[in-house]
């Protein structure tokens, strides 16, 4: 079988079925664009297990399609991101709160 | 910091490392500098506006638009594969960051460092390493390095200079290791990993990157074994 090329034999469709298993350092990029600040440290609580932990620490599962943030101590997903069409959706569940530095305008 | 937009990139060196590896500098004009432990997403684009992005650890830190990175195939992957045998010098691809603020080891902070690594997590513990020896700093700082063998060893050379510089290395042979080894061949154990670490009452800072699942075990066992979950820091990439 020929070597895949990143460039060349996609079809345009992502691969779902391939997910992942990351942490919340992989959503620095993504989520830096949309909260203006740096999210590997925000502090995330748990709503299920009341457990808190910050971002770069959580479990992320990612693919094509995007990411899911679950709780290390509970698996209870706190939060999803989906980047589609230049557009990223962010859609909470068990996210009780999120703590971020606050960034001041320069 | 606030993380503007994709910044174009252009290929400036590729050094092969590995069978399976290669070392890229890319020239990124605009690049504002990164702190060691750092990342970036990177984008490429097809023809056809097909684009795929990866995040990739940076080797290099400090000034300048200088940005080197190391890249392993991930077999079946979508982005390695092109960047380890296909990209060359006069490629363009693009640039986000620098990414991240938790895994980063900052020089005025002098708690001794642990770093571990497990194959190509090497990157940006190697860049923690090199701003160390770069420094005028004096914190102590162990490696304990886990590869299938020498030949799979990311800047193996580098890293017996930097053994000399100062800087104490252990390397953990999970396969194969070289003529005259007098250690054991395996995965890292809890044993193996007490010897080379610093003690849970030195307070440590300690580094952990590589795949995911010895990420997790590395780490469950550094806070079994006493060390304060809040100073065990991790980053995974995934994979086996």
């Amino acid at each position: 079988m020929a070597e895949p090329g990143p460039l060349s034999v996609h079809e345009g469709v992502p691969d779902r079925a391939k997910v992942t298993l990351l942490d919340g350092n992989a959503l620095a990029g993504r989520l830096a664009g949309v909260l203006g600040a740096e999210p590997t440290l925000a502090r995330l609580t748990c709503s299920h297990c009341r457990s808190v932990s910050v971002l770069a620490e959580s479990v992320v599962e990612q693919d094509d399609g995007g990411a899911i943030v679950r709780c290390r101590s509970c698996t209870r997903t706190l939060l999803t991101v989906v980047e589609r069409a230049g557009e990223i959706r962010l859609t909470f569940a068990a996210l009780a709160s999120a703590e971020l530095p606050a960034v001041t305008p320069g | 910091m606030i993380v503007g937009s994709w910044l174009p990139a252009r290929v400036a060196r590729v050094i092969p490392a590995t069978p399976t590896a290669r070392v890229l500098e890319l020239d990124v004009p605009g690049w504002p500098g990164n702190l060691p432990g750092q990342h970036l997403d990177l984008r490429l684009t097809a023809e056809d506006g097909y684009q795929a992005e990866r995040s990739y650890s940076v080797a290099s830190s400090g000034p300048g638009t200088s940005v080197e990175l190391a890249v392993d195939r991930v077999p079946d992957g979508e982005v390695s594969p092109y960047l380890t045998e296909v990209i060359e010098v006069g490629d363009s691809v693009e640039v986000k960051g620098p990414l991240g603020a938790y895994f980063v080891w900052r020089e005025d902070d002098p708690s001794p460092v642990q770093l571990i690594a497990g194959g190509s997590g090497i990157v940006p513990l190697l860049a923690m390493a090199r701003a160390r020896v770069r420094a005028d700093v004096t914190t102590p700082f162990r490696l304990l390095y886990s590869v299938r063998s020498r030949a799979d060893a990311l800047y193996s050379a580098e890293l017996d200079r930097l053994a000399e510089g100062g800087i104490d290395v252990t390397w953990a042979y999970t396969r194969q290791a070289p003529d005259g080894w007098a250690g054991t061949v395996g995965r890292v154990s809890p044993a193996s990993i007490a010897d080379a670490v610093w003690r849970p009452t030195d307070g440590s800072m300690t580094f952990v990157c590589g795949p995911t699942s010895f990420v997790e075990a590395v780490a469950d066992t550094l806070v079994s074994a006493g060390h304060d979950p809040l100073r065990v820091r991790t980053e995974r990439f995934g994979g086996a």
